[in-house]
């Protein structure tokens, strides 16, 4: 063998043992997965600054929906006090279920359009329209009616896809890191859409319990602790506004309902800025008083709001 | 239009019928933007399966199996008619897996038996492509036994069902992947491009919801030995073991178009053979056989004398020199009685065991509105539209759970995906009635009908939360979609561990109002194995599967 060919072969099988053992080297770590890095840092608060102007919660009845929603919420500041121009909101109605506006398990899509229309009206530069619904949220949207009404309204409407979760330390007495729906923590203001519905777990299901609906991944669990989760999820959303839909009102079947002798209609909006008297006010179209329904309580112990509506201040206008 | 136009035609054709199937299959699902104009029934606005009804044999064997023709089925009599007259134009212009294979067979080969001399050879008619005829006649006689097994090996729905539950559940899952691999580098711009790209997917052929079907491993490798194979052979499948080609063969017996061959003008170039298709011996010298010709006229085109042409009522004398074409089929006899004895005998054989009129299996969810098995199994072409088109996932193909004589029909698996109450679109999609296509009406029932169930939820008390370990939870009745509900509660007040009394609510089932719809088994969040499940016992469609003495009339 030629010393040349001998130096040129040795060193070419140098070379890759090197290249080999050093890639085991850099690569080498004893620990199995290194974690990662997913949980974002602080979460804006999306609420106003209290105002003893107005009281805070405000409902009134009309048999038109649109005429109760913009008297009652005048009646705690108007839209204005709580979307300014060039903001972004996020409205969350309740989509949860593949049901027709009939029935009442979804917020009525009339309120959301006309919610809508006086966010960009106050100036904002984008209204989402988004939730997590339990049945497939294409059905839910559509046989909802909310994304038509939304979307004619000038809301962009978001059915969520598994890109769109990111990982949150809600930072709760209970729940710690959850996947939420990005548009819920990456927004201005959060506008809270709920209906009032009976619940056979949590009793009722109006805004707080609505906040389910910011969550991904296995939420099916939190009805192990329900109480202490729905108060660890307002205490994280911190919405700005929640504007509760008791046009129509599921006092049975819950919280899908589907047979429409289950439906009484109310014919009434309340808003407010107090998301325990908000509840505690409209758990009464199903019968039941804030003080007794125990995530409602629970969630006046936090410190999150009043249950004694009338302490918080309420104006009901009628007619 | 001379013979290179015709053949510039033919290319156009397949390229146009591959898109339409294509596009067919990709609009066959529940798409975001739909309009909202029927608020109670959601219709598919397209025929989506349209292309399925175009299949001859699907229709013949259904004929066969069930005594009619459902539907839309009458559409194949556009492709049977023609072919009458004119031989089998639909594999050489129109079949989309006839194109499939005609591109993967042409691709470039380094192998000498795909090229020049061997490739001549290869291109002529060999015996094997005979077993098209007894693989015809097999499911031809299962079907007339009432076991329509034609759909594994039809074209159609084959084609069908890899596109829907193999390879775009495959490319979405590589897109997926693809943009978190391109995202993970930490170059913006990486990121910025495989968002774009996966986008365009997301907008144009990936669904709004990635789909994961049960049990794709078999469905995937054999389309795609189906597809290698056109690499060993040129197209292997058309020539070698398509049913539906084997039907339109026999029907073009008394074709009137056929190849004229001059041989005064041929030189044996033999630049015809390169070419065909079909392995129908095109050349002057051999005799041509119409009902192997796909009539892809690549010979007329490919033949630098003209010697070679494509016409009504061809010169049928033959001399030694150029022999008269061959009309009939290559087969014997007592091979047609076999293959239709086989068939014949196969459907008792899938049927003596203790899998079909006895301990069938409970977890054999059909889908709503499905006929009963003996009626499904007659009808189910396998051809995967009403998996695509369930917005939830709920629909697979099966493996051994409907026997191997239901080898992937549609099963639900509500632990994937539950059935929506009021969705009908599996019905809407069915090109055979094996799923009638039900009304929301005449799906969840009112007070006069009942609803079509599809089976009964169970409790698993050993695994339910507030049954087996005094944890409040209520998720299935507060999924249960029925009204009232079929899951109802009962508050008990139980001593835990430390001796304190509790009050749990516990899930209990009203089977006379459970339609089996598994919204309970999906939601349960006893993740692995939940603690309420569905089984197929009252079912409508089985008079035999109940549960309950007194039953509502649907």
């Amino acid at each position: 063998m030629e010393r040349r060919d001998f130096l040129k072969q040795t060193g070419k099988a140098v070379a890759l043992a090197a290249v080999t053992g050093g890639t085991g080297l850099i690569f080498h770590n004893r620990d199995v997965l290194s974690r990662p890095a997913g949980v974002s840092g602080t979460i804006p608060s999306f609420t106003v600054t209290a105002d003893t102007r107005y009281p805070a919660v405000a409902l009134c009845r009309h048999e038109d929906p649109i005429s109760a929603l913009n008297r009652s919420l005048d009646a705690i500041g108007g839209i204005k006090r709580f979307v300014k121009s060039g903001e972004r909101v996020t409205i969350k109605p309740n989509v949860g279920w593949d049901r027709s506006p009939a029935q009442a398990a979804n917020t009525n899509p009339a309120l959301v359009g006309e919610m809508v229309r006086l966010c960009l009206a106050a100036g904002a530069v984008q209204v989402v329209v988004t939730d997590v619904s339990c049945n497939d949220p294409r059905r839910c949207f559509l046989r909802s009616g909310v994304r038509a009404a939304a979307e004619e309204a000038g809301a962009s409407v978001l059915l969520p896809l598994d890109e769109d979760y990111r990982t949150v330390d809600l930072n709760g007495k209970l729940l710690s890191e959850w996947p939420v729906l990005r548009h819920f923590i990456e927004t201005d203001r959060l506008i809270n859409m709920p209906i009032v519905k009976q619940h056979s777990l949590s009793r009722c299901t109006i805004g707080m319990k609505n906040l389910y609906g910011i969550l991904g991944g296995r939420r099916n669990q939190l009805h192990q602790q329900i109480d202490q989760s729905i108060v660890d999820l307002t205490a994280f959303a911190n919405p700005t506004l929640t504007v509760v839909d008791a046009t129509h009102v599921l006092t049975q079947g819950g919280p899908q309902g589907g047979s429409l002798d289950y439906v009484v209609r109310e014919d009434t909006v309340i808003c407010g800025t107090d998301p325990v008297a908000v509840d505690a006010r409209s758990c009464e179209y199903l019968g039941l008083q804030g003080h007794a329904v125990s995530h409602i309580t629970l969630a006046g112990a936090a410190g999150l709001g009043l249950v004694d509506y009338k302490a918080a201040g309420c104006k009901e206008i009628v007619g | 239009m001379t013979a290179r136009t015709v053949r510039n035609v033919r290319r156009v054709s397949q390229v146009l019928f591959f898109v339409i199937f294509v596009w067919l299959v990709l609009k066959t699902s529940f798409e975001v933007d739909f309009s909202p104009t029927t608020m109670t029934n959601i219709q598919l606005p397209y025929p989506v399966s349209i292309a399925l009804e175009f299949d001859p044999l699907t229709a013949l064997a259904t004929l066969l199996a069930t005594g009619t023709l459902y539907k839309g089925l009458l559409w194949s009599l556009v492709i049977l008619i023609p072919t009458i007259f004119l031989g089998r134009f639909f594999c050489g212009w129109v079949c989309p897996l006839g194109t499939l294979n005609h591109w993967i067979s042409e691709i470039p080969s380094e192998r000498i038996g795909r090229r020049g001399k061997g490739k001549i050879n290869a291109n002529r008619y060999k015996k094997y492509q005979r077993i098209k005829y007894y693989v015809l006649l097999v499911v031809l006689g299962s079907a007339f036994a009432g076991s329509l097994q034609a759909g594994l090996l039809d074209p159609l729905p084959l084609l069908a069902r890899s596109i829907g539950t193999v390879v775009i559940p495959l490319i979405h899952v590589a897109a997926m992947q693809s943009l978190t691999w391109a995202q993970g580098w930490g170059f913006p711009p990486l990121g910025a491009a495989a968002q774009v790209v996966y986008d365009g997917l997301s907008e144009t052929i990936l669904p709004y919801r990635l789909a994961h079907f049960h049990g794709i491993l078999a469905l995937g490798v054999f389309f795609l030995l189906v597809l290698v194979l056109n690499r060993v052979f040129t197209r292997f499948w058309c020539r070698g073991i398509c049913p539906l080609g084997a039907l339109l063969g026999i029907f073009s017996r008394f074709a009137i178009f056929g190849l004229e061959k001059d041989e005064k003008s041929c030189t044996n170039c033999q630049k015809c053979l390169l070419a065909c298709q079909g392995a129908d011996n095109p050349d002057v010298g051999s005799k041509w056989r119409q009902t192997e010709c796909h009539l892809c006229l690549n010979c007329q085109a490919a033949c630098p004398e003209g010697s070679l042409s494509f016409k009504f009522f061809p010169a049928r004398e033959g001399s030694k020199a150029n022999p008269a074409p061959v009309q009939t089929v290559d087969i014997s006899r007592r091979k047609v009685v076999a293959s239709v004895a086989g068939g014949l005998a196969a459907v008792p054989l899938f049927r003596a065991g203790d899998a079909f009129y006895e301990n069938a299996n409970p977890r054999l969810i059909r889908p709503p509105g499905s006929t009963p098995e003996d009626g499904f199994l007659a009808r189910c072409i396998r051809c995967g539209q009403c998996m695509r088109v369930c917005p939830n996932n709920a629909l697979h193909p099966t493996l051994l759970e409907a026997g191997f004589e239901g080898l992937w029909t549609p099963i639900l698996i509500p632990k994937v995906g539950y059935c929506e109450p009021t969705c009908t679109l599996c019905g809407q999609v069915c090109p055979t009635g094996a799923i009638e296509e039900l009304t929301q009406q005449r799906k969840i029932g009112d007070k006069n009908t009942a609803a079509n169930c599809i089976g009964t939820a169970f409790l698993d008390q050993g695994r339910c939360l507030p049954w087996a370990m005094d944890r409040p939870c209520i998720v299935c009745e507060e999924w249960c979609p029925t009204s009232p509900k079929a899951i109802y509660l009962k508050e008990e007040t139980v001593t835990n561990r430390k001796g304190e009394a509790v009050v749990v609510k516990r899930p209990h089932v009203d089977p006379e109002l459970c339609t089996g719809c598994g919204a309970c088994e999906f939601a349960c969040p006893v993740n692995d194995q939940p603690a309420v499940y569905v089984t197929n016992v009252g079912e409508s469609r089985s008079p035999e599967n109940q549960l309950l003495l007194e039953r509502k009339r649907t």
